[in-house]
């Protein structure tokens, strides 16, 4: 039963905001226009830095620093767009996964801790966000039997709302004549040029726009948190939001979130199996051979094993249509 | 329907009967000045490493005309396409293209998607149907100036919904002409390869552009459908519009072209109607693969021309006049 | 101050400040009476500042604890050892101050060997973020030299990871973990079997080879053969990346391991000083390097290989056989990185997650050069590898990867196509 609800509080909790908000950035970017954005962290962790910073180091107001984060996205989108776009596809992603690694690096360096904290961060620049909260932050709720105290639930009210709003933004773009644009692009940009679209200028949209809306995952975790801490903008974060948005589907506008719930149920569930298996008076499997380290490795080797499989066997994730793919072979 | 066949069939002829008087008083060299070209180039070179692939002194296509880019290959036809539609930039050169007599646009430098805009729409000899698209998308994604285009416009749909049904009945009626309407619904990838290059053709007609440059139309298409495309090519004339194709099949050459271009190791080496350059011998030998040591000069080229020009414009006169007799029937 | 001053401080600066420093001291001081002792002072390398409140632990080598120390006002710290042999010392870095952290934060355990009556010093080099600043002139000679012997080994590593894009077109993700691989297998040789590092080399170069053919006929041949698209096939790269970095890391561990070999102090060159083993190390580069070069250029199946990373479709109408070309440059690949991991782990330490920041130089001294280029992945390699270190002249050293990065991004910026690539068409 404990496992159940802890599945269930996975598949709503802030990991699943998170992961869902990142994911349908790059649905965006990688779904529907085909660019391979693997810094998706990176613009993250502008999102949470500009609250971070604006708030705690420069004492301005969460909104102005929400404003700052959105907008280094785009500035970062830009600069990594500009020279990157007219090539092949792998100039984008070994571009982006570099300047994410980049920027953590250069927001942990001790000569930067005076604006970003360094290696210990920031903390204590979302009271502004929690004052808004109709709910009494303290107050513990009880919906479906899982606990969630007020601060959680309001949260979890603003940044499942963004996410259902961004979905149908998403189902809106999907279904319009820029979708359409983007779509024809993924398939084969010189088809597209030749018919008279600006590709360059497309890409570059879905890249600013997939971009921020990273940014707004790395804002809303922040916010969850309450800190910012360089050394959880890890590449491997993007690739978890890879594995979320192939999982849910490509190119669907609610793949993303049901990828990023579905993954962090099904982590959260071998998670619990692996540490009843190791705890206990007489545990299945000795702690000698699984330590808590290894089932947190085994997680990520799971997820590994996930997107081979995936991309192997159905690329076009556990929802997608089998035509589109059998398209493919041809 | 049968009455209407036959008006399209007088149609083109028509249209093949005014493209030929227009060109009648033209001489065949290459190079040549024509009385009303809509694409001007001039001295457009193109190396890769050290190979020339594309070195054209002057070269005019005349309006109103099926002009065929002949030549064997690696004589760099298809490179000259990329130039000329923004896909590829020469070291060198200049061309002009005219959509009505009187505007000029230079369009050297010029990225592909405005020569598109611009009214050069090109296709290519593997085609590009966008496999995981609907043939309705394809047809609709050609349109040019969506409202829907635009990332903010496009949240809102009744911005742009009456535009979009406009566009979705001319595409029905272009599909419809090409006789894809049945397919609409269906993925572009479960096409056949012929009715892909059905599908290129009509989804180039949607940028409703003044030049139609198709790069190898028939490469391989069953022959039962080779002769609806033929046919479709000789419509877009009658529909006023230039064509410009490269193609390597002289009989298909001959059937539809009005005019004849031949490329041989990147430069042009003949000019003319297709029945004068197809008797030129160095075309035969360009095809044939004989080995000149040097390119020809000119000189050589234009005597043999000169000599079979008066016979040939003879007989177009006469063709010309056989064929205002039936029309006037 | 003479030149010969100059040098001499810079040694002790660069490479440990207290080692020597102590040494002196030991050697003046008479052996302890009550036998033998460890001592070491913490201080930061910059400032020459003591730091105080530092938590170390002393173990023997099979784990029992001896002693739990703390740095006093003067930074220093001492204990008595109950008798000679292998000890453990391992700093907590989280007892350090806001700040100040090791200068090699992966090296909070050091093992020395204590001779009898022996007086052994530790050193641990901290930084307070600034960059070091010993004489300009020697130090810029020094991070060349060092540059360049970690872009031979980064060279060594992308050499394969361009023979396989030039010849499949896979961008391999999972290349940073053949190199991790190579260097534990190494590893698992050397110190768990305890065979000397010559034959653990070699066993890894063969390992590294195996794991490249199992990696080709287990999944990339498969997937070609399903007809998966590049883009996604690069998605599984990925995937399999993760996968064989967090099986790594289950297997040995998340802390730092290094082989079972001598301690060795460096020597003095004039304007560079290395150990032996570093000049063995850059000398097995170049003698590889070379090799590959004669490979690519003078046998059959270089030849081979160049064909089909040029043209494939061109080199199966002419008859070659390119899964099986294929599968060489995948064996070649993955030797190569091993031994690439192996001599990374000569001098500096092995962590289950080198491999991906190994794989982002890569990738920048491969784009520098110009993607799928075998020459250009050799001397943009070596360019990254300079670059990094001498960044250090000016920026803290923590950051001295980013500026690999930054490279790459520029050159992205300014020439795409890279060093040595062919103009791309763009547009």
């Amino acid at each position: 039963m404990e496992i159940l609800q802890n599945a269930l509080k996975a598949l709503v909790a802030r990991e699943a905001i998170y992961f869902a908000l990142l994911a349908i950035g790059l649905n965006i970017q990688f779904g529907y226009a085909g660019l391979l954005n693997f810094g998706q962290v990176g613009f993250s962790l502008l999102g949470a830095y500009g609250i971070a910073i604006t708030v705690t180091t420069w004492g301005g107001s969460y909104w102005l620093g929400l404003g700052v984060g959105l907008a280094a996205a785009v500035v970062l989108a830009l600069l990594l767009g500009l020279p990157t776009l007219r090539l092949r596809a792998d100039y984008l992603a070994i571009a982006t996964i570099a300047a994410a690694e980049m920027l953590r690096l250069g927001f942990r360096t001790p000569s930067a801790t005076e604006i970003t904290g360094g290696t210990q961060g920031l903390q204590g620049f979302s009271g502004e966000f929690y004052e808004l909260s109709p709910f009494p932050l303290d107050k513990k709720y009880h919906p479906f039997g899982i606990l969630f105290t007020g601060q959680e639930l309001w949260l979890l009210t603003v940044g499942w709302t963004l996410v259902a709003l961004l979905v149908l933004a998403v189902w809106l773009w999907g279904r319009s004549p820029w979708g359409r644009v983007l779509k024809a692009i993924r398939e084969d940009e010189d088809a597209a040029r030749a018919l008279g679209k600006n590709v360059y200028w497309y890409k570059m949209q879905a890249l600013i726009v997939g971009g921020v809306i990273g940014a707004l995952g790395g804002a809303v975790q922040a916010t969850a948190t309450r800190s910012v801490d360089p050394d959880t903008y890890l590449p491997i974060v993007t690739f978890y939001a890879y594995a979320a948005l192939i999982l849910g589907g490509t190119a669907r506008p609610l793949g993303p979130v049901i990828g990023a719930s579905l993954l962090f149920a099904l982590l959260s569930v071998t998670d619990s199996v692996l540490r009843d298996l190791t705890t206990g008076d007489n545990p299945v499997i000795s702690s000698d051979i699984l330590d808590s380290q290894a089932i947190a490795a085994t997680r990520f080797v799971l997820v590994g094993a996930g997107l081979i499989a995936l991309m192997a066997f159905r690329p076009q994730g556990i929802f997608g249509s089998r035509t589109e793919v059998s398209i493919d072979a041809k | 329907m049968p009455s209407n066949d036959i008006r399209a069939v007088d149609a083109a002829r028509e249209a093949k009967v005014a493209a030929a008087r227009d060109l009648s008083d033209v001489s065949h060299e290459p190079g040549v000045v024509k009385p009303d070209a809509i694409l001007v180039v001039d001295g457009v070179r193109r190396q890769f490493g050290g190979l020339v692939a594309v070195d054209v002194d002057h070269l005019e296509f005349p309006r109103g005309c099926i002009t065929a880019l002949i030549g064997p290959n690696g004589a760099g036809k298809t490179t000259l396409f990329n130039l000329l539609t923004g896909f590829d930039r020469p070291q060198d050169g200049d061309w002009e293209f005219r959509p009505t007599a009187d505007t000029a646009k230079k369009m050297r430098n010029v990225p592909a998607y405005r020569v598109a805009r611009a009214g050069m729409v090109r296709t290519f000899q593997l085609t590009k149907a966008l496999s995981k698209m609907t043939v309705l998308d394809n047809m609709k994604l050609a349109a040019t100036r969506q409202q829907g285009e635009r990332i903010w416009p496009s949240l809102l749909p009744f911005l742009w919904r009456a535009q979009d049904q406009a566009i979705e009945a001319r595409a029905m009626e272009l599909l419809a002409r090409f006789k894809l309407d049945t397919k609409a619904q269906e993925y572009a990838g479960t096409l056949s390869g012929g009715q892909r290059k059905l599908l290129e053709m009509a989804r180039a007609l949607m940028t409703e552009p003044t030049i139609v440059m198709l790069d190898e139309p028939m490469a391989g298409v069953n022959p039962a459908l080779t002769q609806s495309l033929l046919e479709h090519v000789k419509a877009l004339r009658s529909d006023g519009m230039s064509v410009i194709f490269v193609e390597h099949d002289m009989d298909v050459v001959r059937d539809i072209s009005d005019w004849v271009v031949v490329m041989a190791q990147g430069g042009v080496i003949a000019e003319g109607p297709p029945d004068v350059v197809s008797a030129n011998p160095h075309v035969i030998d360009a095809y044939l693969g004989a080995r000149h040591d040097e390119a020809l000069p000119e000189v050589e080229l234009g005597a043999p021309l000169a000599d079979d020009a008066e016979a040939v414009r003879e007989e177009i006169a006469a063709e010309i006049h056989e064929t205002e007799k039936e029309a006037g029937q | 101050m003479t030149t010969r001053e100059g040098l001499l401080r810079w040694i002790i600066r660069a490479l440990a400040v207290l080692i020597v420093g102590l040494s002196a001291l030991a050697v003046g001081t008479p052996a302890n009476a009550e036998g033998e002792t460890l001592s070491g002072r913490m201080v930061i390398s910059q400032t020459n500042e003591a730091v105080d409140g530092v938590k170390i632990t002393v173990t023997t080598a099979a784990g029992e604890p001896v002693a739990a120390l703390t740095s006093n006002k003067e930074g220093k710290f001492r204990t008595p050892l109950p008798g000679p042999g292998s000890y453990t010392v391992t700093m907590d870095p989280k007892t350090l101050p806001d700040g100040i952290e090791l200068v090699d934060k992966s090296a909070v355990t050091k093992n020395v060997d204590v001779e009898p009556g022996g007086f052994q010093a530790v050193a641990f080099r901290l930084t307070d973020g600034s960059s070091l600043q010993p004489e300009k002139e020697t130090q810029v000679f020094q991070l060349l030299f060092e540059g360049l012997r970690f872009g031979l080994i980064i060279a060594i590593t992308a050499i394969g990871l361009s023979l396989i894009f030039g010849t499949t077109g896979l961008t391999n993700f999972a290349h940073g973990e053949l190199v991790a691989y190579g260097a534990f297998a190494a590893w698992f040789v050397n110190v768990t079997l305890g065979a000397p590092l010559w034959l653990a080399t070699l066993v890894a170069i063969v390992a590294g080879g195996a794991l490249g053919a199992l990696s080709e006929y287990g999944l990339w041949r498969p997937l070609r053969k399903r007809r998966v698209g590049l883009i996604s096939a690069l998605v599984a790269s990925i995937g399999l990346s993760i996968l064989m970095r967090h099986l790594l890391l289950i297997f040995v561990g998340g802390g730092t391991e290094s082989y079972d070999v001598p301690a060795e102090t460096e020597t003095d060159y004039g304007l560079v000083s290395a150990t032996q083993r570093d000049l063995i190390a850059m000398m097995i580069c170049v003698v590889v390097l070379i090799g590959i070069a004669l490979l690519l250029q003078r046998t059959r199946i270089g030849t081979a290989m160049r064909a089909v990373a040029d043209n494939r479709d061109l080199a199966e109408s002419s008859g070659i056989d390119v899964n099986r070309v294929i599968l060489m440059v995948w064996i070649m690949g993955g030797a190569l990185a091993a031994l690439g991991g192996v001599l990374y782990g000569w001098t500096l330490d092995l962590r289950y997650d080198m491999g991906f920041a190994l794989l982002l130089m890569m990738f920048a001294g491969v784009t520098l050069g110009g993607l799928g280029t075998a020459y250009g992945a050799l001397l943009g390699s070596l360019l990254v590898g300079v670059i990094v270190q001498m960044s250090t002249l000016v920026l803290p050293n923590d950051v001295k990867y980013a500026s690999g990065l930054a490279v790459l991004i520029g050159v992205l910026l300014i020439r795409p196509s890279g060093l040595l690539g062919k103009k791309q068409r763009v547009g």
